[in-house]
């Protein structure tokens, strides 16, 4: 059991896909200017994941190998193609924020990496671990760079003004504190991103590469 | 032996605990240690990184003293309550109430970059075990000429810390740094912080006090603080002057406010430094004189500007753009008077200059500082945003400098293989 724990916890700390693999970084610039878009995402690759890596898992010893990037393609594809017709059902004006994010959750590479490394050589159940891992790892790292984005870029935490509000001048703001208009551009994101790397590995020196 | 001696057994006695670094950083400031090295070759030379740094930081006190009675000056003007001063020397200029003004205003923004600064710069030390730099000596400096005089202190430390770590601790401190801190520090206010860093109520200190007056009614003659780059770049809009019903062009308000004397004195509104050409021009020998600054980038950066102001002037004259344009007010602006608007020249100069993130190779230099004047004015004219561009091409070319470095060294190579070979065969 100690063996299939780590299948969840390793992706959340030492082997995180973000800033240990460096995976999947478009998609954690792009969309985490909002803690509730990144929380989304988080949830829809979440669901991507565990249930691509099942089916990959209980396909792979039928998938010839010549062609097994375009049977991956095809599953995750499918996969997304639920989640978006589910968000635009559900919940419209998300969607609109994610755009073309949702869709582009095909071409993450998280994904198609667990497919490869992972599913195709694992049983269901291990994958189905190994997935939920690597989309929480995925997620966790999304959270908090939106929620600091959110915070610092618009004062707000999931669309709640948190730090008083900018036009009335209410809270923070009414002693001179501003918005940093800066938290919401990409390039923050990847400052971010970069902070944490950097404090992942001050704490933990054996992540470093040489 | 008295405190030099008292400071050192000190510092014998706590050889091994973790706030030593910082200790030995004010120690330094005062004495000259005592310590000398016993092995290996050593070269005594006076002009150590502190030295250097000071010299800069010389060059530059001329810039700040104006900046203090330009503060005052534009501050006063603006509320009328003061004639135009006539040139560099008119009497309404060098007064005592300026300088007031101007220190209480300016001498803040100095004490802030350089005490949040040198406390992370401090932090790192500790943190890393090393002696504490002196590369944080001129960022400091630098700062507080290239802000706004209105800017909010505590953007401004938010922004230092954020220079400081993000620009140059992350990749190991002095000396490692691919961007230049201070520009750094600006970019970081001007995209966090736009309405703070352009338009036409920061450039003038208690423009926007006077603005929120006049919104709630009280009978004040509203001011235009407006850069003059902010002018061309909007020189065909309408403009009513404030305080009358004139109505008249961007454009012909500036030729009517400022004089090319003025631009070139430096009795503009701009950031607290950069306004006095005169002084840039001055601090420039300075430097190249003490040769701490190289006046190849100097030189090349102005050419690079100078040409891309030339295709301005041609694509204008040739007819290929329209009156209509809103490329057209800063396109027809004449090459040569792009040096004395905007601040291309103290870019060039105390900038671009940076020894740790230009390029390194003579011909390099040429080729980095030519793209630099070339890209100022380039965005300078085509940003839709913001009427300035020196520090963002400043900035992209930090980045590119090793790589223009790396193919002249190629070139280098080359050429010399060849001729080896031919020697050879």
């Amino acid at each position: 059991m100690g063996k299939d724990s780590r299948l969840i916890l390793d992706p959340l700390t030492d082997n995180n896909p973000i800033t240990i693999q460096v995976l999947g970084i478009c998609s954690a610039l792009a969309i985490t200017a909002e803690l509730e878009a990144s929380i989304v995402m988080s949830i829809s690759v979440l669901f991507v994941m565990g249930v691509g890596n099942v089916v990959i898992s209980l396909m792979r010893n039928i998938i010839p190998s010549k062609i097994r990037i375009i049977a991956q393609l095809i599953v995750v594809a499918t996969l997304v193609i639920i989640v978006d017709l589910v968000l635009k059902a559900f919940a419209y004006e998300l969607s609109k924020t994610l755009s073309v994010f949702v869709g582009l959750i095909i071409t993450n590479c998280i994904i198609m990496g667990r497919f490869e490394a992972f599913a195709l050589g694992n049983g269901p159940w291990r994958s189905f671990l190994d997935g939920i891992g690597n989309a929480l790892g995925y997620g966790i790292i999304l959270v908090i760079v939106g929620f600091f984005r959110e915070l610092l870029g618009s004062g707000t935490l999931l669309g709640i003004q948190v730090l008083g509000d900018p036009i009335e001048k209410t809270g923070l703001y009414s002693i001179g504190y501003e918005n940093n208009g800066f938290m919401l551009l990409s390039p923050m994101a990847l400052i971010v991103v970069g902070i944490i790397i950097w404090i992942q590995r001050t704490r933990n020196k054996d992540l470093i590469e040489d | 032996m008295g405190l030099k001696q008292n400071l050192h057994n000190f510092k014998e006695k706590n050889k091994d605990k973790k706030w030593l670094p910082g200790f030995n950083a004010l120690f330094t400031f005062l004495y000259t240690p005592n310590e000398t090295t016993h092995n290996g070759t050593h070269i005594k030379a006076a002009d150590d990184l502190k030295r250097t740094m000071n010299t800069v930081i010389m060059a530059l006190v001329p810039c700040l003293v104006f900046g203090m009675f330009n503060a005052g000056y534009q501050h006063y003007l603006a509320q009328g309550l003061i004639d135009s001063a006539d040139g560099f020397l008119g009497a309404s200029f060098w007064t005592w109430d300026n300088f007031v003004i101007g220190l209480w205003k300016v001498l803040p923004l100095v004490a802030v970059s350089y005490g949040v600064g040198l406390a992370v710069e401090f932090v790192f030390a500790i943190i890393k075990g090393h002696e504490v730099e002196e590369g944080y000596l001129v960022t400091g400096m630098l700062v507080p000429l290239i802000v706004p005089v209105d800017i909010p202190l505590w953007m401004l430390s938010v922004a230092v810390i954020f220079g400081v770590v993000i620009g140059k601790e992350v990749f190991g401190g002095t000396g490692m740094n691919i961007l230049n801190p201070a520009l750094t520090i600006r970019a970081f206010l001007f995209f966090a912080y736009p309405t703070w860093m352009s338009g036409d109520k920061v450039w003038v200190h208690g423009a926007v006090e006077r603005d929120a007056a006049i919104a709630a009614g009280e009978n004040l003659d509203a001011i235009s603080g407006e850069t003059l780059l902010g002018y061309y770049a909007k020189a065909g809009q309408e403009l009513t002057v404030a305080g009358t019903d004139t109505v008249t062009t961007y454009g012909a308000r500036a030729e009517e406010l400022y004089s090319y004397a003025d631009m070139f004195w430096g009795i503009i509104p701009g950031s607290v430094g950069e306004t006095s050409k005169f002084l840039i021009v001055i601090g420039a020998l300075f430097l190249i004189f003490t040769k701490i600054g190289s006046w190849r980038i100097m030189l090349s950066t102005v050419i690079g500007a100078l040409v891309m102001g030339l295709i301005f002037n041609g694509v204008v004259d040739a007819g290929w753009i329209g009156e209509s344009s809103k490329f057209y007010g800063l396109m027809s602006v004449p090459f040569w008077q792009h040096l004395i608007i905007g601040s291309i020249l103290f870019g060039a100069v105390y900038m671009a200059t940076d020894p740790v993130t230009a390029s390194q190779t003579n011909k390099g230099k040429w080729i980095y500082g030519f793209l630099i004047g070339f890209i100022s004015i380039m965005i300078r004219v085509f940003n839709p945003a913001y009427p300035e561009g020196v520090f963002l091409a400043i900035l992209l070319m930090n980045v590119f400098a090793p790589t223009i470095d790396h193919y002249v060294v190629q070139g280098n190579v080359k050429k010399r293989m060849k001729r080896l070979k031919a020697k050879v065969a």
